[in-house]
């Protein structure tokens, strides 16, 4: 690791100064910088930890009904306290292992958005809203390919806001080493209509599956996506599976997410 | 009898330490005035090596020196333990493998240069900044390639190809004869994936330096502190053994990968010497991952020919052994002796030729890791025999027995020279029937059918060579040192014991399981016995802990020092009740006049040994402690017999292993809780290759798993409980305990189980052209079978 | 240099670190407590895992200046006053459930975690949640059965395995 100055403000608006600051990065739990910060692959000057801020942590529900879980709120929170959104807190519970959870956060995992995390599915076949210290971003504008947000240098994530599906299931076939997402579907049922979102297939990032959306908008039922098979186009190809490979567990998780609801 | 003597699960006395953090591993000394060395390694896997600048880097702030291959231009290579002779009788190619590099490298992660500083973080920035010119060149991975004319990894030795071993030579036409003729031919090429060890302890070595004395220690991570001892010394640096003190402490876990002398253990000891500070280099686990010695490795094809009814009349084999870049201290070994002379397995097939390709590769060095070559050599043999039952319609349990080396045959002399004292094959077998409930198969069979799964049965035998080994033997087949093992027994003076072993033990309780042997041999508790190993300065010469010899050679050593205490003993205890010493016996602690009430205690006799006052001076010297040194006469032959149940997944291809039995026979038990222990371990590292574990390399060289991140280690929930059992006993004739080893047996029986098993499973439903996946059987690959 | 003050296994410690040092290099060359391990560069090994604030983290990917005022436990805090093991140590030893020892103190202390949160955990849910803490050398056949044991359950049944 570089040396850095570490800064461990306690509320958001310090944070914010602090960001301000060239070369400064935020800390949420650190289960993803601190492995990177190890390999030497980042080198910040200040390391600004978000852990300290209260305003930030915690998981309600706001009068339109969403579920809201602040930025800095750990898996472990949100796998015990989201249980107005069942799909959410099971996908949390299924982050990485128990010390894991204990630690990292839901800002620090969207805004890393890992190609193979989890979060991102959910966020996205939720179709929630990232507010962040300075404005709101629809999920559908956020994820921006892999490693890639919309999130502007030094702009922290204070809360995510999920409207609660009336039906939803996380489905997570862990790739065997790291036990991320080697393919994750989430399916969520709304009174408009039903999003699929997939996780650790793609080279660009998590994404909708429109094809599926469709057919399950139509007829939520595993067998509404049986016979349909996402296209492998672009998908990853690493030691782990094939382009063809993930793509048949796409078709093959969203079946199962769909008969879990 | 003592409570805790031979065949009592006695708790081992050293868990304390390791539960409450009070263990003592390498990482955990720091030495007055420590400084730490961080190297610079390569990252491309062939290049020519023109220039390391490191003029920047010895001018940052803590830095002490920096060190590359010129200074160690003078000074030896780490050298090879084994020289393997060819089928033309030619010797192997042995290129140098200098402590750091010099004009090339030759793989992702060799040592280029070194930085020493005041601490870990200024000796990392300062490695960051020196500069290495390099002129990549093309890389050469792939064993077939490189041996048809593919980039020189060595060019000074002119070939990729270390030696072409022939085994038997003189079997080799009677052998191909034999598939002329023969009804029934069983053809299969595999794979057996090349694995990163990972002790969970990566490497650790400290360097000091007295300069007063001119005394050297190095604290090393190391499974036989004595061979360091000899190797670096005698070998590299030039340093006489009286000058030089090697300490293993605490080792958490080896596997083998902790047997070989490292570059980084030569580097701290020189470098203490001329920094004139203790110098300390811990591997981060990344560094572990290409620099630690790779295991397996082998690219095979094997016949078995059979004649009509399935009886073995010959088996052949092809190999490709990958030595990676640099010969590693056994690696020679490893594709040969131990793994051609156990190509007879545990059966009677009457002619085996086996031949072995060893070649250079740009990639990590690759050597000993659990089960060395006898792993590779039972998955051959078993999935090979599986395939033939299945191309046969015979079962294959009904074809394994059939072809079995009886109860009534041993001792067996193999084709493969060497010649099985005792076993059992049959009673393994059965024994495996019956724990692994074989006849409710079906059953289960179907209630995974309910839930859409495909349920399969894997089941093999095995057999190890272990006991390593008659030095006079492995001195004709090359091996550059000794195999015997040594122990000093010193009685003191109120009748305690401390035992010090050339063994040494990192995770198999020995300082447990031999005070246990003593106990029983002489009739005092087992806490009276004390052990002492790991360190060169009170332990005698000693090979160290592997190849599941300890008890069998170290433990056999330990036997005949104290037969001479006990003799002398006897001695001292005639003289004591004015009998003759003939007529001592000595039970439960007491030395008693054969046919009296005549006696007197252990602890007495002791006394008087050391307080000679009435004693006998004139025909015996003070004093009760023995050294014994035991070389055995032939190796061990654990064997045994293991199933596997798995379902697939047939729409993920994903494998669950639902249970996992092992009948082992590992002759006498000492403490059967540290017996099944080190079954389990060896069972999940085996697992683990058949279904997880593999370093994969890119064509360019780099290591596509080399973090946990990619490379897949088993974890809790990748295994069930396993179910074993070692009530099949036949104990090895020539060892004094009648002991044969049982470290490796678990990693050596376990993949051919569980691959037998997945194809099994596919087979069953109707996937009948799958007749072999190559490991790890990942999700994506048992799918791809599926699919063809 | 910054200085941090936290409380280990009861015991109010305080020491200058720098912004990048981690809790386990806090532990093991601050406070001299080399009980807690480093088995990797990535945290998925688990060898450093201890207690903060009653929950288990990795020491290995937490700085200790993150800690400021925080309770840490760690494996030499878990044998009672008088160097007796406690009784999570105590079935390790019973059952086995080590053999190089490297991995034990994050086993102990995730599996202490884990008994806090789920007092009578299943075999299924015992191997579920060490999932973070890899072990070479036991199979994990004993770890399992150590734990399930420690929290008061029958394990003589595995024992027949
Ligand atoms: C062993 C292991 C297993 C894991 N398994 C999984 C898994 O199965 N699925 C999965 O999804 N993830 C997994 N993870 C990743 C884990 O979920 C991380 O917690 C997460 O990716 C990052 O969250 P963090 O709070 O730790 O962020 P950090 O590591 O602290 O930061 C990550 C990035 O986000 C930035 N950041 C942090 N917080 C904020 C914020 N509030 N606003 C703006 N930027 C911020 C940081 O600057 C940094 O760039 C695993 C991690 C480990 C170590
Ligand atoms: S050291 Fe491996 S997870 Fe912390
Ligand atoms: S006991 Fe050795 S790693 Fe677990």
């Amino acid at each position: 690791m570089y040396a850095f100055e570490f800064k461990r403000p306690a509320t958001l608006a310090e944070a914010v100064t602090a960001l301000g600051a060239e070369e400064a990065q935020a800390l949420g739990g650190g289960q993803t910088l601190i492995p990177t910060l190890k390999q030497r692959l980042a080198a910040p000057a200040v390391l600004v930890s978000l852990n300290g801020i209260a305003e930030i942590k915690g998981i309600c529900t706001d009068d339109a009904g969403r579920l809201c879980i602040g930025g800095g709120t750990t898996h472990a929170a949100v796998a015990k306290g989201a249980g107005a959104y069942p799909a959410l807190a099971a996908l949390a519970g299924g982050i990485g292992d128990p010390a894991v959870r204990n630690r990292g956060t839901i800002g620090g995992s969207l805004a890393n958005n890992d190609p193979s995390a989890c979060y991102p599915s959910a966020v996205l076949a939720s179709g929630a809203t990232i507010v962040t210290n300075t404005r709101q971003i629809a999920a559908d504008d956020y994820f921006q390919g892999m490693f890639t947000t919309a999130l502007e240098p030094g702009e922290i994530i204070t809360e995510v806001r999920f409207p609660v599906p009336m039906k939803a299931n996380y489905q997570k076939f862990v790739q065997p080493a790291s036990r991320f997402a080697l393919v994750g579907v989430f399916v969520a049922q709304f009174k408009d209509g039903v999003r699929v979102a997939v996780t650790g297939a793609s080279t660009g990032g998590v994404f909708r599956w429109t094809e599926a959306e469709r057919a399950l908008s139509a007829n939520f039922s595993a067998a509404a996506v049986k016979g349909l098979k996402a296209s492998a186009d672009d998908l990853i190809a690493d030691i782990h599976g094939g382009a063809d490979y993930r793509a048949h567990l796409i078709g093959v998780l969203t079946g199962r997410a769909v008969a879990a609801c | 009898m003592p409570k805790d003597g031979i065949g009592a699960s006695t708790k081992r006395r050293e868990d304390i330490r390791f539960l409450t953090g009070n263990g003592h591993y390498t990482d955990d000394i720091n030495l007055r005035g420590q400084t730490y060395a961080v190297f610079v390694r390569s990252q491309v896997a062939h290049g020519k090596l023109n220039k390391v600048d490191t003029s920047t880097a010895a001018g940052m702030p803590g830095v002490l020196r920096v060190f590359t291959g010129e200074d160690f231009a003078a000074v030896g290579g780490v050298p090879c333990g084994w020289q393997v002779t060819d089928k033309h009788g030619k010797v192997m190619l042995e290129p140098k493998h200098p402590v750091l590099a010099q004009g090339k490298v030759r793989y992702v992660g060799d040592a280029i240069a070194v930085v020493v500083a005041e601490t870990e973080a200024q000796a990392r920035d300062a490695a960051e900044a020196v500069v290495v010119d390099i002129d990549e060149l093309p890389a050469v991975i792939d064993m077939k390639a490189a041996v048809a004319g593919g980039p020189l990894v060595h060019d000074e030795i002119g070939s990729n190809l270390c030696y072409d071993w022939g085994f038997v030579e003189e079997n080799k036409a009677a052998t191909d004869a034999a598939f002329e003729t023969a009804a029934h031919v069983t053809t299969l090429e595999l794979v057996n994936n090349r694995l990163v060890p990972n002790a969970m302890e990566p490497r650790v070595a400290v360097g000091d330096y007295e300069r007063s004395t001119g005394q050297h220690t190095l604290y090393t991570t190391s499974q036989n502190p004595h061979v360091i001892r000899l190797l670096m010394g005698a070998f590299v640096l030039g340093i006489p053994e009286q000058k030089l003190r090697v300490v293993a402490p605490d080792v958490g876990g080896g596997f083998g990968s902790k047997i070989f002398h490292y570059v980084e253990e030569a580097f701290v000891t020189f470098a203490a010497k001329v920094v004139n500070r203790p110098v300390k280099w811990t591997a981060q686990r990344s560094e572990s991952f290409i620099t630690d010695a790779h295991g397996r490795d082998h690219v095979t094809k094997i016949q078995l020919a059979m004649d009509k009814d399935g009886h073995f009349l010959a088996l052949r084999t092809d190999t490709y052994a990958n030595m990676g870049a640099y010969l590693s201290t056994f690696a020679p070994s490893v594709p040969t002796w131990l793994h051609g002379t156990l190509m007879a397995g545990n059966y009677k097939t009457p002619l085996i030729y086996v031949n072995v390709k060893a070649v250079f590769t740009n990639t990590v060095p690759v050597d000993a890791y659990r089960g060395a070559g006898r792993p590779e050599a039972t998955y051959q043999l078993e999935r090979v025999i599986d395939k033939a039952a299945r191309e046969l319609g015979i079962d294959p349990i009904e074809l394994r027995r059939r072809n079995f080396v009886q109860p009534n045959e041993f001792p067996y002399q193999t084709p493969v020279a060497v010649v099985y004292d005792t076993g059992n094959y049959q009673a393994t077998m059965d024994k495996l029937i019956e724990i692994a409930d074989l006849a409710g198969f079906d059953k289960r069979r179907a209630e995974s059918a309910k839930h859409g799964k495909l349920r399969g049965l894997g089941v093999n035998c095995y057999i190890e060579a272990c006991g390593i080994a008659p030095s006079h033997l492995v001195g004709q087949l090359g091996a550059r040192a000794g195999l015997y093992e040594s122990a000093t027994v010193r009685v003191n003076a109120t009748g305690g014991i401390v035992v010090m072993t050339g063994s040494h033990s990192h995770g198999q309780g020995h300082e447990t399981a031999f005070p246990q042997v003593i106990a029983d041999m002489i009739g005092i508790p087992a806490d009276s016995v004390e052990i002492v190993h790991g360190d060169t300065a009170n332990t005698p010469m000693g090979m160290g802990t592997y190849g599941s010899r300890s008890l069998a050679v170290g433990g056999s050593a330990m036997v005949k020092a104290t037969n001479k205490i006990i003799a002398k003993a006897k001695k001292i205890a005639a003289h004591l009740l004015e009998a003759s010493d003939a007529d001592i016996e000595l039970k439960d602690g007491k030395f008693s006049v054969a046919g009296t009430d005549k006696s007197v205690d252990w602890g007495s006799v002791c006394l008087a040994a050391y307080v000679p006052h009435n004693y006998p001076l004139e025909s015996l010297e003070p004093g009760l402690e023995e050294t014994a040194f035991y070389d055995p006469s032939n190796f061990t032959y654990p064997a045994g017999a293991y199933a596997c149940e798995v379902e697939v997944d047939p729409d993920t291809g994903k494998v669950k292993i639902c249970s996992f039995a092992a009948a082992d026979d590992f002759g006498n038990i000492v403490n059967p809780m540290i017996v099944d222990g080190q079954v389990h371990g060896g069972i999940g590292q085996g697992i683990g290759q058949a279904l997880l574990e593999s370093a994969v390399y890119d064509e360019n060289g780099q290591l596509l798993s080399g973090s946990y991140m990619d490379y897949a280690m088993p974890r809790a929930d990748d295994v069930p409980f396993y179910t074993v059992d070692h009530s099949c006993q036949t104990p090895c004739t020539h060892n004094p305990l009648g002991v044969k080893g049982c470290g490796e047996a678990g990693a050596i029986g376990s993949p051919p189980a569980v691959v037998n098993a997945v194809v099994d499973a596919l087979q069953r439903a109707g996937h009948t052209s799958v007749t072999h996946i190559d490991m790890p059987l990942s999700p994506s690959r048992v799918w791809a079978a599926m699919q063809a | 240099m910054p200085k941090v003050t936290m409380r280990v296994n009861g015991r109010q410690v305080s020491g200058e670190v720098e912004g990048r040092t981690l809790l386990v290099q806090f532990l093991r060359e601050g406070l001299e407590m080399t009980g807690t391990h480093v088995g990797c560069d990535t945290s998925q090994c688990g060898a450093c895992v201890v207690h903060v604030n009653g929950a288990a983290m990795k020491s290995c990917t937490t700085f200790a200046l993150d800690l400021e005022g925080a309770e840490v436990k760690t494996i030499e805090g878990m044998a009672a006053a008088d160097g007796s093991l406690g009784v999570i140590q105590q079935a390790f030893q019973d059952h086995h459930g080590l053999q190089c020892g490297f991995c034990t103190p994050g086993m102990v202390m995730s599996a202490a975690a884990l008994l806090a949160e789920n007092p009578k955990p299943t075999e299924a849910e015992v191997r579920h949640y060490l999932e973070g803490n890899i072990c070479r050398c036991t199979g994990y056949h004993n770890i399992v059965k150590a734990v399930m044991a420690a929290s008061g359950q029958d394990v003589s049944a595995i024992a027949a395995e």
